[in-house]
């Protein structure tokens, strides 16, 4: 598992998922090369279904059938399944009701050389205004796979924004992922919180700020719809909080935060992601310097904080 | 059961919902009350009784809009009583303009962002076909809404997945909400485009409900790929005044509009036999 690239996490808890459940049917449009799902066409047979190029239809054959009692796994890129369907996600799935699950993939600068037409940095924005929706970003195949299990069993709506290639490992399967959060380092003179690749980030600032003297805690906030609230309240009530995310400041997680603390326990904050840009070509390295999307941006941002 | 008497009733049910409610989308919704007559009257296996019932046959109106006809037509199934049928767009209604699944007793899909409805009834004929299943699932598109993109995404779909257990009633009533089709945006012939799409179809008189059920029969002998019927319809069908109104989509009637619809009610009251209160 360690080893394992999300995308074979994400075909390989699907085939375990349908070998348990006649009802589990997954959603491809036109992307099975580039996530890896050939194994789900050979083994699931009819139960995979790559709709060709269209992702208003493959949003609206997963409403179809949800209400035939299919659970539907359905896969596209980020912008695809959030931004170009929204309206099909929005109404067919959400407002109708319809149990389904969405998994994004190649989210933010991890799109790095199909650039700035598939960098999608507003996919939380717009899924999370969506009532009732269920939002995770992943950083880790433990996680992942968790995740996917839990959201084949709920009843909902439920998007799930993961990188497609090999993720840095944090965690051992032990973990428990129930409550939304995973605190991944104590510390005592503020919070980060972070998501996907932005949680590795984090814990290097974290090392960065304990040689200037300053122990921050580093929280994984992966399930940011909804969001566990004791959680950032606590954390506000310990000092400043850091958020760090591979998205627009605007309506991602540092959002999500931000509204929690101010209508709570307001403190100092302050939102370490992309600021009011679009997307671009790019290496990941080269693109999270681009974007402000370093440790150091993180640690910059906590040091002053804590002046 | 008398397949012409039911769309009348449906017709007259039709124009009472809309009448006390004081407007709303009379034209589509009176072009499609034949089709809704030969469909819950003769052909679909459906009733309150089997609502939970896997083996039903399903169905999705696809032009929302249409709702008020839909919802006289489930009323007169016993899915509600008549009361619930005059809640249409009341506030805190469970009977909104365009149909929900969630709140209206009988309702297969929510339906109303045009274009939508299409592509999950194509996801239904798809469940159902992977579950081995010999049920039907129909679909109600409108002409205009064949603007819309996403409708074409799903006939290439309920082509290529083989779906001949999906109808497509495409009501021609040859208006949408600016104008004339032919005016807005040229849908050419949808038989033509539709057999280029991978379906069997043609044309039928859809005020006819002999002829309409002519076609579905016809249809469940096609084999191998989804049928589109295209029923030659008026806005406004079966209500004279309505359909010589030229503005006719979604109609805020004045004085003289409101005493026709009155006298159409009461003239529909005599054919159905019942009391036009």
């Amino acid at each position: 598992m360690k080893n394992l690239e999300m995308r074979q996490v994400y075909t390989e808890t699907i085939l375990a998922l349908a070998e348990k459940d006649q009802k589990v049917v997954a959603l491809e449009a036109d992307l099975a090369s580039s996530m890896g799902t050939s194994k789900l066409k050979e083994q699931l047979g009819k139960h995979y279904i790559n709709v060709g190029i269209m992702e208003a239809e493959e949003m609206g054959a997963a409403a179809g059938l949800a209400v035939t009692g299919f659970t539907p796994f359905i896969h596209t890129f980020a912008p695809f399944a959030t931004r170009r369907s929204f309206d099909q996600v929005f109404l067919s799935l959400g407002y109708a009701k319809n149990h389904a699950v969405i998994v994004g993939t190649d989210p933010g600068v991890t799109a790095e050389m199909n650039g700035g037409t598939h960098m999608p940095f507003e996919d939380v924005a717009l899924m999370r205004v969506i009532p009732g929706n269920n939002i995770y970003e992943v950083s880790d195949p433990y996680q992942f796979k968790a995740i996917l299990e839990y959201a084949h069993t709920a009843k909902g709506l439920f998007y799930i924004r993961t990188i497609r290639k090999q993720a840095t490992s944090l965690y051992t399967g032990e973990e428990d992922f129930s409550k939304g959060y995973v605190k991944l380092k104590e510390g005592t003179a503020g919070t980060i919180f972070a998501s996907g690749i932005m949680v590795e980030e984090a814990l290097q600032a974290a090392v960065d700020l304990e040689e200037q003297g300053i122990s921050v805690q580093v929280i994984d906030l992966f399930r940011i719809k909804p969001m566990n609230e004791e959680i950032v309240i606590e954390a506000a009530k310990m000092g400043p909080v850091v958020t760090a995310e591979n998205h627009n400041v605007i309506g991602g997680l540092g959002s999500a935060v931000a509204e929690i603390v101010a209508e709570n326990h307001p403190v100092k904050m302050k939102r370490i992601g992309v600021k009011e840009q679009f997307g671009q070509v790019g290496k990941m390295e080269y693109l999270k310097e681009v974007y402000g999307l370093k440790a150091v941006d993180i640690s910059k941002a906590m040091s002053e904080l804590n002046r | 059961m008398d397949t012409q008497k039911f769309a009348d009733q449906i017709r007259f049910y039709t124009m009472k919902e809309l009448d006390n409610l004081g407007f709303g989308h009379f034209g589509g919704s009176l072009s499609i009350v034949e089709t809704l007559a030969v469909l819950y009257g003769n052909v679909m296996n459906v009733s309150p009784e089997k609502k939970d019932d896997p083996d039903r046959d399903y169905f999705v109106l696809s032009k929302g809009h249409a709702g008020p006809a839909l919802y006289a037509t489930l009323f007169l199934k016993g899915y509600f009583d008549e009361g619930f049928l005059y809640s249409l767009n009341q506030n805190g209604t469970n009977l909104p303009s365009h149909p929900d699944r969630i709140k209206t007793p009988g309702v297969d899909m929510t339906t109303g962002s045009l274009g939508q409805g299409i592509s999950a009834a194509t996801g239904i004929a798809k469940g159902n076909q992977l579950l081995g299943k010999s049920n039907y699932t129909y679909a109600i598109v409108g002409d205009g809404e064949l603007n819309e993109g996403q409708c074409w995404e799903a006939f290439q779909f309920a082509a290529h997945q083989k779906l001949d257990h999906l109808i497509v009633l495409i009501d021609d009533n040859k208006k949408q909400l600016d104008g004339y089709t032919t005016d807005i945006c040229d849908p050419f012939d949808f038989v033509e485009k539709m057999q280029a799409f991978g379906f069997s179809s043609w044309r039928v008189d859809g005020s006819d409900v002999d002829a309409i059920e002519a076609a579905i029969d016809q249809a469940k002998q096609v084999k191998g790929k989804p049928t589109a019927i295209v029923l030659d319809t008026v806005k406004g069908q079966g209500v004279p005044y309505l359909e010589e109104l030229v503005d006719n989509h979604h109609i805020r009637p004045d004085e003289a509009a409101k005493a026709a619809i009155k006298e159409a009610i009461v003239t529909l009251a005599e054919k159905i036999e019942v009391n036009p209160q």
